[in-house]
């Protein structure tokens, strides 16, 4: 393939304005394959922009974005990322589940549209996707109305990645979990991206996500975007950093972390 | 001996030796287009003689340059089946992240139905049928409650125990009725035009065309005027009280009210319905008008009357009753239109779906019971006499 060189999303110069409002100013990222960057930023500062960006749902004003080697050119009515079908996967942050659809229904959508799949094979997969995030066998039956929020999200994650899609975007994926639901989540997160070789990326506000399963993390600050590392953030004098990195939240996450990774596995 | 050969798959037998080489990427339509084939060969149907030789199977995936889940599932079913069977199964040449992926696409329960269970069409009929009949009568019992719920807070307000959201209720005034006036006028008018038309056809072979003016007006004042805007508002307005109900349900803002200790009642049904109450009688009233200047058009237009011949027989042919028949029956429909509307939205649970599905329900339910009342009406004035 000739995009196995590419990194897996590269935007540059990207402007995003609403009216006189500049989300995004000149923002410029690269997301490597195979990476967990995690998203962060205050309200407003347009993670949700940026990743409605990258996707094709939302037109930019200025720059590129290329996703997967491919350029995303936002026009008017077919969505840009159509030909991209299958190599991305989105999780919306309610679900977004197609609630007169079971939940097997659900995970099939995307791959009735590829065609040629037998019904019976259809089945399996649902089934081995269902039970790959964590949702008991017998909630493919159930339609969307019918489980709990955490659950509806582990469905909905069964849905982007129904057709082994290289990227996966998560648009807040643990928030409304409690903690045992969210440190499972990053668990599956984590667990899946290993095994599917996945390239995530994640806006999320959970700290402990951060921690937990981020290789890198983007920090949306002053219309720009700031990749690194967690060490190295820490460090990084700007006041909104810092104030996020050494809030009390923050201590208490990256003691849970140090405790994790100190106690003997 | 070579049974099979392809670019993803190539299977050998040699005595009881099944040797199966898969090879490329194997991905989702990959996989999907040698699943029949793969399955064959795990099934036996080849032949059961290859199937009960083949103790020993070796999966050669030296080749594999890409495997997703669902590759990775059927190779993976397929190796399955053989152990099932009793056959020794070994693999060669598997990468190790290949071999990860091959672990994880593993079912943990393989036969839990994904579908909702199927019943007896005859059996789900009956079931339907009664059902209906059930939730006919609760629906009944429901919508008597909530009317007689809708009356006690009525008289609550009568005696200034409650208070009514007056912008709320200009704003509904506004949406039900002055934003309604142009469909119904022009509504009215086109159905004034074609009785008048129709009427002045058949009358005049009696010689009697003259009378058309009689049955412009009194069915138009009695009966058109009115029905037809109470189903216009019904559709219109009725629709539109359930589906913004019904959606701020789904959102739970109602449950939010409750909290607040704001009642739904209160905050959402009253200035509906109370507003609903205001706007259809002035609706039916300009229904009327322009139901009666369209019979006058047709009047002057192929009768060649006057205006004023118009008028004069219009005077002679009708009386205050047969306006006030109609102008009585309005504010009971708009009462009607308002509780079944309001009542269906607040009875929208969870999906998105439900609320379409109450928004039906909600006009064909109340056009039912205003065409119901109406026909009591024609009863109930007959036996009067007015």
């Amino acid at each position: 393939m000739s995009d196995t060189e590419a990194p897996a999303i590269r935007i540059r110069g990207l402007v995003n304005r609403f009216g006189d409002q500049v989300v995004h100013d000149g923002l410029d990222l690269d997301v490597r394959r195979g990476e967990v960057l995690g998203v962060v930023g205050g309200s407003g500062t347009g993670k949700s922009v940026l990743l409605r960006a990258i996707i094709g749902l939302q037109r930019p004003a200025a720059g590129e974005i290329e996703l997967l080697g491919e350029p995303i050119v936002t026009g008017e009515g077919e969505l840009a990322t159509r030909k991209l079908q299958g190599r991305f996967g989105m999780m919306f942050q309610d679900g977004a589940l197609f609630s007169s659809l079971t939940v097997a229904q659900n995970v099939q959508a995307p791959m009735r549209e590829v065609g040629g799949i037998s019904p019976v094979l259809m089945d399996e997969l649902a089934r081995l996707k269902i039970q790959m995030v964590g949702l008991p066998a017998d909630a493919g039956a159930k339609y969307p109305s019918q489980l709990s929020g955490g659950m509806r999200k582990r469905a909905s994650l069964a849905r982007a990645l129904a057709l082994d899609p290289a990227v996966v975007f998560l648009d807040e994926p643990t928030a409304g979990l409690d903690p045992i639901g969210a440190a499972n989540f990053d668990r599956l997160v984590s667990d899946l991206q290993r095994s599917l070789r996945l390239t995530v990326v994640m806006v999320t506000h959970d700290l402990d996500s951060l921690v937990a399963i981020c290789d890198r993390i983007a920090v949306l600050v002053d219309q720009k975007i700031l990749v690194d590392t967690m060490e190295a953030l820490v460090t990084n004098p700007h006041p909104w950093i810092q104030d996020y990195f050494h809030g009390p939240r923050a201590r208490a996450a990256f003691e849970t972390a140090r405790h994790a990774s100190g106690r003997p596995a | 001996m070579a049974v099979e050969a392809s670019e993803h798959l190539n299977i050998n037998v040699q005595g009881d030796r099944l040797r199966i080489g898969v090879a490329g990427a194997w991905t989702l339509t990959v996989a999907a287009g040698l699943d029949q084939r793969l399955r064959r060969v795990a099934g036996g149907a080849e032949g059961d003689a290859d199937k009960q030789r083949a103790r020993n199977v070796v999966i050669d995936a030296g080749g594999l340059t890409a495997l997703d889940s669902a590759g990775a599932w059927v190779i993976g079913r397929t190796a399955r089946s053989f152990q099932d069977a009793g056959a020794e199964i070994s693999f060669e040449g598997l990468r190790d992240d290949f071999a990860a992926l091959l672990n994880a696409a593993e079912l943990g329960e393989p036969d839990v139905p994904i579908r909702p269970a199927r019943v007896n069409p005859f059996v789900a009929v009956l079931a339907h049928a009664g059902e209906a009949v059930v939730s006919a009568a609760l629906v009944g019992r429901d919508l008597l409650g909530f009317f007689g719920f809708t009356l006690v807070t009525i008289f609550g307000l009568l005696t200034f125990r409650r208070r009514l959201r007056g912008v709320a209720f200009i704003n509904q005034i506004e949406a039900t009725g002055l934003n309604a006036v142009p469909i119904v006028g022009l509504l009215c008018f086109l159905v004034g035009v074609v009785l008048a038309y129709m009427g002045a056809l058949q009358l005049e072979r009696f010689g009697a065309a003259i009378l058309t003016v009689n049955l412009v007006g009194v069915s138009v004042l009695r009966e058109i005027g009115v029905l037809l805007t109470a189903i216009i508002v019904a559709g219109r307005s009725g629709s539109a009280f359930t589906a913004q109900i019904g959606t701020m349900k789904v959102n739970q803002e109602v449950d939010a009210m409750e909290t607040l200790g704001l009642s739904p009642i209160d905050v959402l049904v009253m200035p509906r319905l109370l507003a609903l109450m205001v706007a259809l009688p002035l609706l039916t009233f300009i229904g009327d008008i322009l139901g009666l200047a369209g019979g006058a058009l047709i009047a002057v237009m192929n009768l060649k009357m006057t205006i004023s011949q118009f008028l004069t027989q219009l005077s002679l042919a009708v009386d205050f009753w047969d306006f006030g028949t109609g102008m009585i029956k309005a504010p009971i429909f708009a009462y009607v239109i308002a509780l079944v509307g309001c009542h269906q939205g607040l009875k929208v649970s969870g999906s998105a779906e439900s609320v379409g599905q109450r928004t039906t329900r909600s006009v064909v339910e109340s056009i039912f019971i205003v065409i119901v009342l109406d026909a009591a009406f024609a009863v109930f004035f007959a036996e009067l006499g007015i």
